[in-house]
């Protein structure tokens, strides 16, 4: 009985219990990618470069499993990523169009503030204008919505392919280089403002979060409770755009070209499946940190271990795949 | 009171409902009868707010449902459509915790958690009250559903088929425990109903609708009568007395 009469308490309870562990590995993992190996000269610069891609490693991280969830909560259903509905292609589109109008020398030549502005602000902009029409036609008909994102993001990426083919092959392989995801090209310069940006959306989140939990009963649950349904959707939504916006345009397209596709749906997954709780004030947090300790001690891997002879995607696939099977099958996550 | 004036709905190219206009009394248990896609459904879809009013107006309790806020509103009605899933994985205790949102906004006090234990209690779900909904029956996760709109504790219940799942004991006892609500605790209930014989044995106020309009409606003795339903579902039926509430007989 004591059970019942507080319902919300084991939830709480799970809540504290991994969101501890859960930074106590990133602090251990954080200061290992810092410190492992330093040898002893340079160390002011080594430590410089170490940092500065550990913040592009936390910012991606906290974006990449902040916006999962989020969407995986407007769109009610745990298989999709916003990478799956063409926010990647779109960013590979438009570095693409960049390099086929300005030239290989151009695209080098624009500085990378207003490259990295432009570029969140376009991705935004699409990103609005897509789900807008759609959501504001038919708000609630999220499969449809999906499908034509699903669709977008095919005719994004064959607009690509087809643009790609048509550049000269020095351009192509600049493009190349810019659609890639690479934490060395972490542009210090950027990750303040990056790194600001994706700080005031994951705070906005947790702001709606006791509103998400309700958003995640679906559409008619969450009007019955009294939520201003397409404004929180539209909010959410917003939320992700900017948020895989601003993660793409410092380091790439985490799952474009590299066998990372998966790595938002990884997250997610892992997060269901450790936080064990509906509660957004606890999923948010915890997919955060997952997807923070997964890409530091992945990249330490390829890094120091690997010694980068193989993708950064593959260690990612290959250990946070093998620990997501294994939640599936224990049946943790579903 | 629930009041509709010229309400008119397509979905499409097809008319859904057309012109309705009518008013549904306070303080009674009003069952909404008729065929299936006779827009039953969709009207109290309309009047939960979970459809946007395309023409006409409908107030509940004086209060424009286009135009009152949704929280508001989520504080007189309480509305179950029938069940989609839900991603998140909830245990029952929490799905009806959901229930007291309108009244506490994501931070229950100790009066919240009473009414839920209430709800789970009411529906006979306090021993499977941590069990997660995708382990429970069909019948248990609709009890569950109908035990969030009762913690919602609001003025007007609004149950589109209800019954759905249900057993006949818990199927009878979700209607005694409605009419309960009713007659005790000054409750008004619109419950859309398929088999007319809940209706009939437990309504105060009957509204019968066929092709997107009303066709009868009033006390439950003088719509169920032979003629009325025969015509409403376009097969023959019999209506006999039992108790001296009406008796359908249209199985045979």
């Amino acid at each position: 009985m004591a059970e019942m009469a507080a319902p919300f308490a084991p939830a709480r309870r799970g809540a504290a219990g991994i969101v501890a562990p859960l930074a106590a590995l990133l602090l251990v993992s954080s200061a290992l990618w810092l410190f492992q190996g330093l040898g002893e000269g340079n160390r002011g610069f080594i430590l410089a470069l170490r940092a500065i891609k550990l913040g592009g490693m936390m910012t991606v991280a906290a974006a990449v499993g902040v916006s999962t969830i989020l969407f995986q909560t407007v769109a009610g259903n745990r298989v999709l990523t916003p990478s799956i509905m063409g926010f990647d292609s779109l960013y590979a589109l438009l570095q693409t169009a960049m390099v086929a109008s300005l030239g290989a020398a151009g695209f080098a030549g624009i500085a990378s503030l207003p490259k990295f502005l432009a570029e969140v602000g376009i991705m935004c902009l699409l990103a609005t204008v897509l789900f807008g029409t759609l959501l504001g036609r038919g708000s609630r008909d999220i499969g449809r919505t999906i499908l034509t994102g699903i669709i977008f993001g095919v005719m994004f990426r064959s607009a690509r392919d087809l643009l790609s083919r048509l550049i000269d092959p020095n351009e192509f392989a600049v493009v190349q280089a810019a659609t890639v995801v690479n934490f060395a090209r972490t542009d210090a310069s950027l990750l303040p403002l990056a790194a600001t940006l994706c700080a005031i959306c994951v705070a906005l989140a947790m702001v709606m979060a006791p509103r998400l939990d309700v958003l995640a009963l679906g559409r008619d649950g969450a009007i019955n409770l009294g939520l201003r349904f397409r404004r929180l959707v539209i909010a959410t939504l917003g939320l992700v755009a900017v948020l895989v916006s601003v993660s793409t345009a410092l380091v790439g397209p985490m799952s474009l070209f590299g066998p990372a596709a998966f790595f938002g749906l990884i997250v997610a997954g892992i997060a269901h499946g450790l936080a064990r709780s509906y509660r957004h004030a606890v999923l948010l947090p915890v997919a955060a940190l997952i997807a923070a300790n997964i890409l530091v001690l992945g990249q330490m891997i390829f890094e120091r271990i690997l010694g980068q002879q193989t993708a950064m995607g593959v260690v990612i696939e290959f250990a946070g795949g093998l620990f997501f099977l294994f939640l599936l099958l224990k049946g943790r996550i579903r | 009171m629930i009041e509709l004036d010229g309400v008119c709905h397509d979905i499409g190219s097809t008319r859904i409902l057309s012109d309705i206009s009518a008013e549904i009394p306070r303080g009674h248990l009003t069952a909404l009868i008729g065929p299936n896609g006779a827009g039953k459904s969709t009207l109290l879809r309309l009047i939960g707010r979970l459809e946007s009013v395309q023409r006409g107006r409908i107030e509940i309790d004086g209060l424009d449902v286009a135009q009152t806020p949704s929280a508001t509103l989520a504080r007189r009605m309480a509305v179950l459509g029938q069940q989609t899933a839900i991603s998140s994985r909830l245990r029952l205790s929490e799905l009806v915790g959901f229930g007291r949102w309108p009244h506490h906004h994501g931070r229950p006090r100790d009066i919240d958690r009473a009414a839920v234990e209430t709800a789970l209690q009411v529906f006979g779900l306090s021993p499977l009250a941590d069990r997660f909904l995708d382990e429970v029956s069909g019948g248990q996760a609709q009890r569950a559903y109908l035990a969030m709109t009762f913690a919602q504790d609001t003025d007007w219940l609004l149950l589109d088929e209800p019954l759905n799942n249900l057993d006949m004991s818990h199927a009878r006892g979700l209607m005694a425990r409605l009419s309960d609500l009713v007659r005790r605790a000054g409750k008004s209930v619109l419950v859309v109903v398929h088999e007319v014989n809940y209706a009939a044995a437990w309504a105060d106020h009957i509204v019968a609708m066929k092709q997107g309009r009303i066709v009868a409606e009033g006390a439950p003795r003088d719509v169920l009568k032979d003629g009325t339903l025969s015509m409403l579902y376009d097969t023959p039926v019999a209506v006999t007395q039992h108790e001296g509430r009406p008796l359908v007989l249209h199985h045979y």
